[in-house]
């Protein structure tokens, strides 16, 4: 196993991580297991089908308290922070003058004068930075308390008889997207049916010192070792739940040179709330309509497309692959692409470049998986 | 541990050789399979294809990543094991034995001798693990 660099940062969980034979990487600055011993295969089926374990602390946390929280933070995302009531969360953007995406990030209103801000790890610097100097006033306070938090991600059909084995908060009576402060065994968390797996479930924020607790507690709660427990999860896992169920990954999918039109995200740019950083962009592209836009495919012949790969359609390179993986559960090799927006349509014939071999493969309609309610 | 059989050559690329008279059985090493994790595709050449020694003859494909794999040896494909079309997961539950990848009539004779023995991979892979 390779040792990590000195300067990358370690969750409060990287101990438990290595002892229980996780396959340690550098993602975003941060040493994370990419895969435990039962491998991304049987990490992702289970997830699926019974429970996954995810740890989540390289997330960034940020906190804006003041009476002016709710108008800063509306200013500078694209969703509309007003229509928040406490207690729930919502999916949003912090977006350039060009209606670009700095990063997509969860809101969480936790009072009326408090908002809790989770962006992305390799991010959370920069967010912190642009959050800082987008600050016009207001009567705010802003503190990166990212080191505050442990964050454990509970996914899966099984999620809520597991943690509602550990907590006496009715978890049932949690909607999604929305969240409640309340012990889960005895640890003060934060418990939000929030989730990037496309499956029911939990993510559990807490003080980093009860992690080892927490992921403890919660294996014992699910069974791990059972065929049908729990199995911890890593991020490679992570990443092909998230493409299944169709979701945007932060460097992948959007970055700063992709509006939140192209990438689908359009039901997040509310262009009739009061002004937003990006609005006017957004607004004059929503008139003048899209070149190009995020699609889903299916590969139709033998080969795995992967990020980065040219798109050819009609014999020509016009597009890339900005996520392509294996589909586990579909049992399918599919992908996100940016294409012209005139051959975006569902059933349109692509070919994607896989070193060197053109590979055809379809437009389908996204999400790939949809679980059923 | 990563299994390494004694009855094997090794190369540096990971692959691992078993020589069956003028023939060259060709696979990828368990501790290869350990680092790539669940092998979903592998894409291998077709009989009759020549190779020299460290061309790349195909590809082992993890949920993950995407490996290239290399002949040791110079030689022409004499037979791909054609099962791991459907059934990729050999290579990682049995490297050694029915996830093998290509067999090649050799054209170099010595060759073999020129790789890493068991002893010498295993050191191999320990020094490149540190």
């Amino acid at each position: 196993m390779t040792a990590p660099a000195p300067e990358l940062r370690k969750t409060a969980l990287n101990d438990a991580h290595r002892a229980m034979g996780g396959r340690m990487v550098e993602f975003g600055g941060w040493d994370m297991p990419v895969q435990y011993p039962a491998g991304t295969m049987a990490e992702h089926l289970r997830t699926r089908t019974h429970a996954g374990l995810f740890d989540v602390s390289h997330m960034g946390e940020i906190d804006v308290r003041g009476a002016d929280a709710i108008s800063f933070v509306n200013r500078i995302t694209s969703n509309d922070a007003t229509k928040l009531i406490d207690g729930q969360a919502q999916y949003s953007a912090l977006t350039t003058p060009e209606g670009t995406v700095i990063d997509d990030l969860l809101v969480y209103r936790m009072a009326s004068d408090h908002l809790l801000l989770i962006v992305n790890a390799g991010t959370t610097d920069k967010d912190w930075d642009w959050i800082k100097s987008h600050y016009q006033n207001e009567n705010v306070e802003l503190q990166n308390v990212s080191a505050d938090y442990c964050q454990i991600a509970l996914q899966g059909p099984d999620a809520i008889s597991i943690l509602q084995k550990l907590t006496d908060v009715p978890l049932a009576e949690i909607k999604y997207y929305h969240f409640r402060e309340g012990d889960v065994d005895g640890v003060p968390s934060i418990v939000s049916r929030t989730g990037y797996t496309g499956e029911d479930g939990f993510e559990v924020y807490a003080a980093p010192e009860k992690a080892e607790q927490l992921w403890k507690k919660i294996l014992d709660a699910g069974n791990f070792g059972d065929d049908d427990g729990v199995l911890p999860c890593g991020l490679a896992a992570r990443n092909t739940l998230r493409l299944e169920a169709g979701m945007c990954l932060y460097g992948h999918e959007i970055d700063e040179t992709t509006t939140l039109l192209e990438a689908n995200l359009g039901w997040i740019a509310k262009l009739n709330k009061t002004d937003f950083i990006g609005r006017d962009a957004l607004a004059k592209q929503k008139e003048e309509g899209i070149k190009r836009k995020l699609v889903g495919f299916e590969v139709t012949e033998r080969g795995i497309a992967r990020d980065g790969q040219n798109v050819f359609i009609n014999g020509q390179c016009n597009g890339n692959v900005t996520s392509g993986s294996p589909a586990p559960f579909l049992k399918k090799n599919v992908g996100l692409a940016y294409v012209p927006v005139e051959f975006a349509g569902v059933g349109q014939h692509l070919e994607i470049d896989v070193r060197g071999k053109l590979v055809g493969a379809e437009i389908v309609p996204l999400p790939f998986y949809k679980r059923a309610k | 541990m990563a299994n390494v059989p004694d009855n094997l050559h090794y190369s540096k690329d990971h692959e691992w050789v078993r020589v069956e008279g003028d023939t060259a059985v060709i696979g990828i090493t368990d501790h290869a399979q350990e680092q790539l994790g669940d092998v979903v595709y592998v894409e291998l050449p077709k009989a009759g294809e020549d190779f020299a020694a460290h061309d790349s003859f195909g590809s082992v494909e993890s949920v993950k990543a995407v490996s290239e794999i290399f002949t040791p040896i110079s030689g022409k494909v004499a037979e791909v094991n054609q099962s791991l079309a459907d059934e990729p997961e050999k290579v990682n539950k049995d490297p050694y034995g029915e996830g093998w990848m290509i067999k090649m009539k050799m054209s170099k004779s010595g060759e073999v001798d020129s790789l890493l023995t068991a002893a010498e991979y295993e050191d191999f892979t320990k020094a490149e693990s540190e």
